[in-house]
C-alpha cells in the first residue's frame, strides 16, 4: 500500500503514469470523417485524481476509451508507464487492462442474479487468483467501499448507490494503477453522488490509487485535484483544483 | 485456466436455471432416446440369441406342403411314422428325428380347464427340441407302442390346472379321454415366434392318432443334425429322400418343405438388429435437433449478455477466454444434458425391458458414445455463438442496451 511519502519518491524514480503526445482520433473516412480528438498532449502522474469535463461530443469519452486501452488513437502516441500502447497487440492490451486498470461505468454493469461477492471476484478469476485469496480480497474490497455484510446480495437487492459501490469494489479489488470512471454518479441523486465521490477521494488519498473520472457535473469535478476541460476534440483548460490537498 | 472457465460456466448455469434446463432438454431427450433404443434392441437380439441356443443343435423341420403356414392346402400328402424311421435309417448325419402332430385341445382337471397344444410324439421329441423332464419320467416303450393314455405336461399347463399341487400321477381330461400325468417338462419360455413353449401336453403319437386326430398322419418331422455335420447337406439329403419316398418325378416341385430353424432365427436376429439401427438413427436425429436448440439459446444468450461480455473484455478477459467461456458453457450444458439423458435412459430401459419381457443388456459402449456425442454437440453448436461473443468490440458491447 502506498503512503503519501512513497508516492513522492515513486514520482521521481518511475515513468509518468500516462502520457499523450499528439493523440488524435478520427471516426469514419472521407467526407463522413469525424474528428473526435484533434491532437492532444497530456500527462498524468501516479496518484493524481483527475476530472475530465466537457459537453457531449467534446471527445472526453473517446479520450477515456483510449486511456482504457479499449480504443486506439488514429495518430499520436499513448505511453502508459513508459510503454507505447500503440505497439501492443489486442491481447497485450487486454492483459494491460487486467493488471493495471480498473473500470467504473455509469450504468454499474454488474452481473445480474450474481452476488456482490461473486461480482467483485470476477476480475480476480481472470487473474487466476486462488479461490481462498479471491474471497479474502473481494471481502476486503467490499469492506473498503462500506458494504461489509452485503456480500451475498444480488444487484437487484441493492440500491443504485450500493450497486455503484460494488462496481467500485470490483474495480479496486485488483489494486489497479489507475481507476477509470465514466460518469460514476450519472445515475445517482445528489446525496448518493456525494457518498460515491467521498469514497473515490478516500481511495485516492488513502490507497494511492490514481483516478481519472469523466463527469459533466462541476460539483463532482470539485472533488478532483485536477480538472481537464475538453471542447471540440481539444483540451480547453487544464488546472489544479484549489480544493485539492 | 480450464478449471476457472468451468467455474464461470457453472456460475452462469446457476444464474439462469430455467433457461439452462430448457436448453438441455433436447439433448436429454436425444441421448435418452438413443440409449433406450439401443438397450432394448440389444435385449431383443440377446433374447433371440438365447432362443437359438435353447432350440437345440441344428434343428430342421420337414413339413408337408410348399411352406409352413396355417393354411396347408388339401392336396398335401401327409407324412407317416415310416417316413420318420426312413430319415433316421437313411441319413447318417441325423442324430434324431421325431414325428410331431399337434392341435389345440381343451384340457380339464377338476374344475379347472385350459386350452393347450396337445402334441403326439415319442421320446425323440425331447432330444430333438432340447427339452428335459424336470420330474417324473419319459414314455415307456409299451406306452408308445400301445398308445396308452399318459402325458407329459409343460409348466404353464401345470400352473393353470394344478396350482401348487403335484401333478404327477393325477389324471387330466383331454377332449374325450383321460390320461395320467407321468412327467413335467423343464421350463423353456417364449419361442422366437413369441409362442409359449411351456403351454404343451405331450402324449404318445399312437395315442394322439387314435384318440385325437383319428388318422395315421404325422404333422411334421423334426430332425436334429449330428454335431459337426453340415446342416445344408442333411437338408439336401432330406429333400432327395422325401422326393424319392413321395415318388416325385424330376420335373415335379417339392410338395414338402425342409426348414432350417437356425436360419430363420438368424434372419430374425438380423431383422431385430436392423430395426434397432433404424430406430437409433431416428433417435440420433433428435440429438442433432437438441444441438441446434443449444446453438439457438447460446446465440440468444450472447445477445442478451452483450453488456456483460463488454464488462468482461474491459476488465481484462482475453478474446480466447470469452470464447472458451461460451464454448465451455455450451459443452458443460450439453454434457450435463447427456448425463441426465443417460440416467433417464437407464431408468426407462430397465422399466421397458421388464414390460417387454426382454433381458436388460447394459451396453457401456453406447452410453460412452452418447455422452461423448452430447459433449461434441456442445462444441460444434457452441462454437459459432462463442466466436460471436469473443469478437465483440468492448466499447460497442458496453454501449449495448
Amino acid at each position: 500500500m502506498k503512503t503519501g511519502d512513497s508516492y513522492q519518491v515513486e514520482l521521481q524514480t518511475e515513468h509518468l503514469l500516462i502520457n499523450f503526445a499528439g493523440v488524435a482520433k478520427v471516426y469514419g473516412q472521407g467526407q463522413a470523417a469525424m474528428e473526435a480528438l484533434r491532437g492532444i498532449d497530456l500527462s498524468i502522474h501516479e496518484g493524481e485524481f483527475v476530472a475530465v469535463m466537457g459537453p457531449s461530443g467534446s471527445g472526453k469519452s473517446t479520450c477515456l476509451n483510449i486511456l482504457g486501452c479499449l480504443d486506439m488513437p488514429t495518430s499520436g502516441t499513448y505511453t502508459f508507464r513508459g510503454i507505447d500502447v500503440g505497439q501492443l497487440t489486442r491481447k497485450q492490451r487486454a492483459l494491460l487492462r487486467r493488471h493495471y486498470l480498473g473500470f467504473v461505468f455509469q450504468g454499474y454493469n454488474l452481473l445480474n442474479r450474481t452476488s456482490a461477492l461473486e461480482n467483485v471476484e470476477l476480475p480476480l478469476i481472470y487473474r487466476r487468483t486462488t479461490a481462498g485469496a479471491r474471497r479474502e480480497r473481494a471481502l476486503h474490497a467490499l469492506e473498503m467501499v462500506g458494504l461489509r455484510g452485503w456480500e451475498s446480495h444480488t444487484p437487484g437487492e441493492l440500491s443504485g448507490g450500493q450497486q455503484q459501490r460494488v462496481a467500485i469494489a470490483r474495480a479496486i479489488v485488483t489494486e489497479p494503477a489507475v481507476l477509470l470512471a465514466d460518469e460514476p454518479t450519472g445515475n445517482l441523486d445528489t446525496a448518493r453522488s456525494r457518498e460515491i465521490m467521498d469514497l473515490l477521494s478516500a481511495l485516492n488519498r488513502d490507497q494511492g490509487i490514481s483516478i481519472i473520472m469523466v463527469t459533466h457535473e462541476s460539483d463532482m469535478a470539485a472533488y478532483a485535484k485536477r480538472v481537464i476541460r475538453f471542447l471540440d476534440g481539444l483540451v480547453e483548460s487544464d488546472e489544479q483544483n484549489g480544493r485539492a490537498t | 485456466m480450464v478449471w476457472n472457465t468451468i467455474l464461470l460456466a457453472v456460475r452462469e448455469m446457476r444464474r439462469n436455471v430455467m433457461r439452462s434446463v430448457l436448453t438441455i432438454l433436447g439433448i436429454v431427450i436425444g441421448v435418452a432416446a438413443v440409449i433406450t433404443m439401443v438397450t432394448i434392441g440389444g435385449g431383443a437380439t440377446a433374447q433371440v440369441g438365447q432362443q437359438i441356443a435353447s432350440m437345440g443343435s441344428n434343428l430342421l423341420m420337414v413339413s408337408p406342403g410348399k411352406r409352413l403356414g396355417p393354411g396347408l392346402s388339401a392336396g398335401n400328402i401327409p407324412f407317416k411314422q415310416a417316413d420318420v424311421e426312413a430319415v433316421v435309417k437313411n441319413i447318417s448325419s441325423v442324430a434324431a428325428a421325431a414325428p410331431v402332430s399337434s392341435q389345440s385341445v381343451k384340457v380339464i382337471f377338476g374344475n379347472q380347464n385350459w386350452s393347450s397344444l396337445v402334441t403326439g410324439s415319442d421320446n425323440q421329441y425331447f432330444r430333438v427340441t432340447n427339452r428335459f423332464i424336470k420330474s417324473g419320467r419319459q414314455f415307456t416303450e409299451s406306452e408308445l407302442r400301445g398308445g396308452i393314455a399318459v402325458c407329459i405336461i409343460g409348466e404353464t399347463v401345470r400352473k393353470q390346472l394344478f396350482g401348487g399341487q403335484d401333478p404327477l400321477g393325477e389324471r387330466i381330461r383331454l377332449q374325450n379321454f383321460s390320461c395320467e400325468v407321468v412327467g413335467l417338462l423343464e421350463e423353456k419360455g417364449q419361442s422366437t415366434m413369441g409362442m409359449d413353449q411351456d403351454d404343451i401336453v405331450v402324449v404318445p403319437l399312437s395315442a394322439y392318432q387314435r384318440r385325437i386326430s383319428g388318422n395315421q398322419d404325422v404333422g411334421l418331422i423334426q430332425v436334429s443334425v449330428r454335431q459337426g455335420a453340415s446342416t445344408e447337406k442333411v437338408q439336401r439329403d432330406l429333400e432327395l429322400l422325401m422326393r424319392e419316398r413321395r415318388h416325385l418325378s424330376p420335373s415335379d416341385e417339392n410338395n414338402f418343405h425342409v426348414m432350417d430353424m437356425k436360419e430363420i432365427a438368424k434372419m430374425l436376429t438380423g431383422t431385430t438388429q436392423l430395426l434397432t439401427a433404424l430406430l437409433s438413427a431416428v433417435a440420433a436425429v433428435s440429438l442433432l435437433v437438441g444441438g441446434i436448440g443449444i446453438m439457438n439459446i447460446m446465440l440468444v444468450s450472447v445477445t442478451e449478455r452483450t453488456r456483460e461480455i463488454g464488462v468482461r473484455l474491459a476488465i481484462g478477459a482475453l478474446e480466447n477466454e470469452v470464447l472458451m467461456q461460451f464454448l465451455v458453457e455450451a459443452v458443460v450444458l450439453s454434457s450435463f444434458g447427456g448425463l441426465i439423458g443417460i440416467a433417464l435412459a437407464l431408468t426407462a430401459s430397465v422399466w421397458l425391458t421388464e414390460m417387454l419381457r426382454v433381458p436388460f443388456v447394459f451396453n457401456a459402449g453406447i452410453v460412452i458414445i452418447a455422452f461423448l456425442f452430447s459433449a461434441a454437440v456442445g462444441v460444434i453448436f457452441g462454437y459459432f455463438p462463442a466466436v460471436k461473443a469473443a469478437r465483440l468490440d468492448p466499447i460497442e458491447a458496453l454501449r449495448h442496451e
